[in-house]
């Protein structure tokens, strides 16, 4: 095991030193499934917007958890139950810290859906006014725009929508004109699973806070690539899922800012999130504990606590450099393949998903014969329906990287893309 | 590339099912039809509409539609060809027995060209994929078998 030194390089006289260099084959030692063989090819992981491979340092956090600390939180009075009570409150301030936040306002939960529903039910629906109007998007994962749909119902609350340019960015003058009118939430993307954008999320925060209106953030495809920060940004809401930082499945994040969770109703109810029960009525905890009902998920806290610091050793501006020259090279070898990129070519504002299509051959097709040779990528709509029916496409491919992406892993899609080719164009095969 | 054919040719990406992929027969709908069905796997989005007409106990004609992937298109252009002109019953009959070669490890006995879809069964994501135009087919006959069922206008 590497631990947080894997990032360091080795001068020549055999010193460990910091320099610039980021040393991706010591980061993929830290992976143990990156050593898995696909039939007989090694493992090419390019599915790490779908979730993130997890490093030894967050496997062994987990298990040691279990082994040594296990214990119910914040009930009783013995050593273990502290001992668990001081990891998961630990956690909850080293991922507050992860993206620069007041820990009071940190929420776990399962997942960023769940946190994105949490809002839309105790902010959205049990606060605004009928005819109140959400403004959402059209690049926003399902995740992102149901549990709005629901709270919109229930609530008669108006749902409008910000549009795309061309190349799959934002169209800001719509933005901006619709946070003219009167608005309650921005609810945004800040990077598309799908075509990769960047949102500009500081600029449509201050439009947003503007017309009055507060804005919800879902950083699930930001925060594991890039310092993101809370406070600089100033949003009000902001929602990632652990799993994709390297983290354990199971554990979500919502950071809200405090005084509004003060304000905001429950969410679910039970153990943990009471102050007094009464058998008519009950009184809450003070906010964050109540957003958080029943038994945590504490292992999978503790996990994504040692995600953040493992990713701060290496240095998120340094994982971000990485994946945009990987990611460049991507866009180069789809480029070579001669395939159709759906969203933004520009390296600025884009992150590492690239979405693509190949003329008739369908993207679960693609999958399947990249997978032959052992390149994991994803097919499908990637829970963007109306995103797809936006782009004129049922469903795309897509590829996406992380810290431990190698040029090698890309070369390798290429090649295995050049063989769906072979394979399905006619006149091609023999 | 060496030359010759790769294991996933073999297996799963056959000259015959992609022959039907790229020139799919009885593709389109019958206007108008005795039954329309429309079916969808909503987790890949395919879909499949299908038309029918039944007279006198037999599938007098049959065309789909829709979008998919290469297996569910060559799926359903292969079984639309199987059908054509069968009795309800027997069309049924081979329904079944597909299904069974798909989901249960049946053999490919008796089902001619649709043997060439066997090694799908080895891929359990894209099972469905082959199954789906059958799935529609089985829930026609067993609305429009015999009877007449007149639906609405072509679903999208």
């Amino acid at each position: 095991m590497s631990g947080t030194l894997s990032v360091t390089s080795r001068t020549a006289r055999g010193e460990v030193a910091l320099t610039p260099f980021f040393d991706v084959e010591a980061i993929r030692a830290d992976f143990p499934i990156l050593q898995r063989q696909i039939g007989d090819r090694p493992l090419v992981y390019l599915d790490s917007a779908a979730t993130s491979q997890k490093p030894v340092q967050v496997l062994d956090a987990v298990e040691r958890y279990y082994r040594e600390s296990n214990s119910n939180v914040h009930r009783g009075a013995h050593t273990l139950g502290s001992e668990a009570t001081e990891l998961f409150e630990g956690a909850r301030r080293r991922v507050a810290a992860f993206i620069d936040a007041d820990p009071r306002g940190l929420v776990f939960t399962r997942n960023a859906t769940e946190s994105l529903n949490l809002v839309a039910s105790s902010y959205a629906r049990e606060l605004l006014q009928p005819g109140d109007r959400i403004v959402l998007t059209l690049m926003e994962h399902h995740s992102n725009l149901v549990p709005w749909q629901l709270a919109a119902e229930r609530a008669g609350l108006d749902l409008a929508f910000i549009g795309l340019t061309a190349e799959g960015r934002l169209d800001m003058e719509v933005a901006e004109r619709l946070l003219q009118e009167p608005t309650k939430l921005l609810a945004v993307v800040h990077q598309s699973n799908v075509l990769g954008t960047v949102n500009p999320i500081r600029e449509l925060a201050a439009l947003a806070h503007r017309c009055g209106a507060l804005i919800a953030v879902d950083a699930c495809q930001s925060v594991p690539h890039m310092p993101v920060s809370v406070r600089e940004l100033d949003v009000d809401f902001l929602a990632f899922s652990g799993h994709k930082a390297c983290g354990p499945m199971g554990g979500g994040v919502l950071w809200a800012r405090p005084e509004l969770l003060d304000r905001m109703p429950p969410f679910l109810g039970g153990g943990s999130m009471i102050q007094r029960v009464e058998l008519e009525r009950s009184t809450w905890a003070e906010v964050p504990n109540k957003f958080e009902a029943g038994t945590p998920d504490v292992a999978s806290a503790h996990g994504l606590a040692a995600a953040c610091d493992y990713l701060d050793a290496i240095g998120r501006e340094r994982i971000h450099a990485h994946e945009q020259a990987i990611t460049g090279h991507l866009i180069e070898m789809l480029d070579e393949v001669g395939v159709d990129i759906q969203g933004p070519r520009e390296m600025a504002e884009r992150g590492g998903a690239v979405s693509f299509t190949m003329g008739e051959i369908h993207p679960h097709d693609i999958a399947t014969i990249v997978d032959r040779e052992g390149v994991a990528i994803r097919a499908g709509h990637h829970c963007c329906q109306p995103l797809m029916r936006h782009l004129g496409t049922p469903s795309t491919a897509r590829a996406s990287v992380y810290l431990y992406t190698t040029h090698a892993e890309i070369d390798a899609l290429a090649a295995a893309l050049h063989e769906v080719r072979r394979i399905m164009d006619p006149g091609t095969r023999r | 590339m060496a030359a010759g054919t790769s294991p996933v040719e073999d297996e799963l990406y056959r000259e015959i099912i992609l022959d039907h992929w790229r020139n799919p027969r009885r593709r389109g709908h019958l206007e108008p039809a005795d039954v329309t069905v429309e079916g969808n796997n909503p987790l890949c989005g395919d879909e499949v509409l299908l038309t029918m007409n039944v007279r006198d106990g037999s599938v007098e004609e049959i065309a789909f539609d829709g979008h998919g992937c290469s297996i569910s298109r060559a799926s359903a252009s292969m079984m639309c060809d199987e059908v054509a002109g069968r009795s309800v019953g027997d069309a049924a009959e081979l329904g079944r027995r597909f299904k069974a070669m798909m989901l249960e490890g049946g053999g490919a006995e008796d089902l001619g060209d649709l043997e060439a879809l066997q090694g799908v069964a080895r891929i359990p994501l894209r099972i469905k994929c082959a199954v789906l135009p059958w799935n529609a087919l089985l829930e026609g006959l067993e609305r429009g078998g015999g009877a007449v069922t007149t639906e609405e206008g072509p679903l999208s």
